[in-house]
């Protein structure tokens, strides 16, 4: 294999880290919706920490993106 | 892509460095000339009962300052004007960005922007932490736990308070780079499909509304994360100035 297929082969590879992060972004919205809808008085109040939630669960995924387009453009 | 290419507009060379003045310059220049321009003129009537251009001024104040007072107390309004600064300009520069005709470079695509940024937010809190705490301000990387455990969650600490400035940076970089990268190819199969001719020209319509829908979402995606850096900054000041407390 030349080294330029391998490297598209890698960078599809490493877009793979999306995943976790798509799981992760479901998991939060999902129970901050469950939270939300059993005891909606407290909901407004955990706003920051859902969207510092979802922020540091992207930024994994992000990281894997990154490192495709390392492997893309290097 | 061309349109993430820095180019040279007044070429300048000092010693080794290239200090030239880049497009990246320019849409800086823009991006913070707009900003402060608008809300001028926007908050310049002074009226009891605001026009409503004067409203948005005084819902992005309201806005920024419940902000920092939910996540680092009252304290941390003496940062109001930094953090501020720092929403609006990521904010202006990732909308400006996104606006077609008028051909614009979209700063925040950049990570050595977006580092700097983000650097600076980490050494402000480092610099504030240590004048305020003193050399008690390590304690922040000891939480209040029994010895053995701190053998583990010390490193751990150490690590993650150090990947801030770099987390900051690239998840705002990505974000932009992702979504512009992810607009051209859409557009890229709707040039290719409406020049294939037959019915794949009919076609070429569905990746055209995936764009207007894309593009609407990159509007969200341009405020949440003008919304997250700028949070993100207030925790972390609010570390610097509560330490383990939470105001």
């Amino acid at each position: 294999m030349d080294l330029a297929s391998a490297k598209m082969i890698g960078a599809g590879l490493a877009s793979i880290a999306l995943i976790g992060a798509g799981v992760g972004i479901g998991i939060i919205f999902g129970n901050y919706l469950a939270g939300a809808l059993r005891n909606p008085g407290a909901a407004a109040g955990q706003f920051t920490n859902l969207l510092v939630g979802f922020a540091l669960c992207e930024f994994t995924g992000l990281l894997g993106v990154v490192m495709a387009f390392i492997i893309l453009f290097t | 892509m061309e349109q993430f290419e820095v180019r040279p507009l007044l070429p300048l060379h000092i010693g080794g460095l290239d200090l030239s003045f880049t497009n990246a310059s320019l849409w800086m220049c823009i991006v913070t000339a707009v900003c402060a321009i608008f809300l001028t003129m926007a908050a310049s009537p002074r009226k009891l009962v605001p026009t409503r251009m004067q409203s948005i001024t005084e819902l992005s104040y309201m806005f920024v300052s419940d902000m920092i007072r939910s996540a680092a107390g009252t304290e941390g309004l003496k940062f109001f004007p930094f953090v501020f600064t720092l929403f609006m300009f990521v904010l202006f520069s990732n909308v400006i960005g996104l606006f077609p005709l008028i051909h614009p470079f979209t700063v925040t695509s950049h990570i050595i922007v977006t580092f700097a940024l983000a650097f600076f937010v980490f050494l402000m809190v480092i610099v504030v932490g240590l004048a305020r705490h003193g050399l008690h301000f390590f304690s922040l990387f000891a939480p209040k736990v029994p010895a053995v455990m701190l053998l583990v969650l010390v490193p751990i600490e150490v690590v993650s308070f150090l990947s801030r400035p770099i987390s900051l940076a690239v998840r705002l970089f990505a974000n932009m780079l992702a979504g512009h990268t992810m607009l051209y190819v859409f557009g890229t199969f709707v040039i290719g499909l409406a020049t294939a001719g037959g019915a794949l020209s009919v076609i070429s319509i569905m990746p055209f509304l995936a764009i207007v829908a894309v593009v609407a979402l990159e509007f969200l995606i341009a405020f949440l994360q003008a919304y997250v850096f700028a949070i993100l900054t207030c925790i972390y000041l609010n570390d610097a100035l509560n330490l383990h407390g939470h105001h």
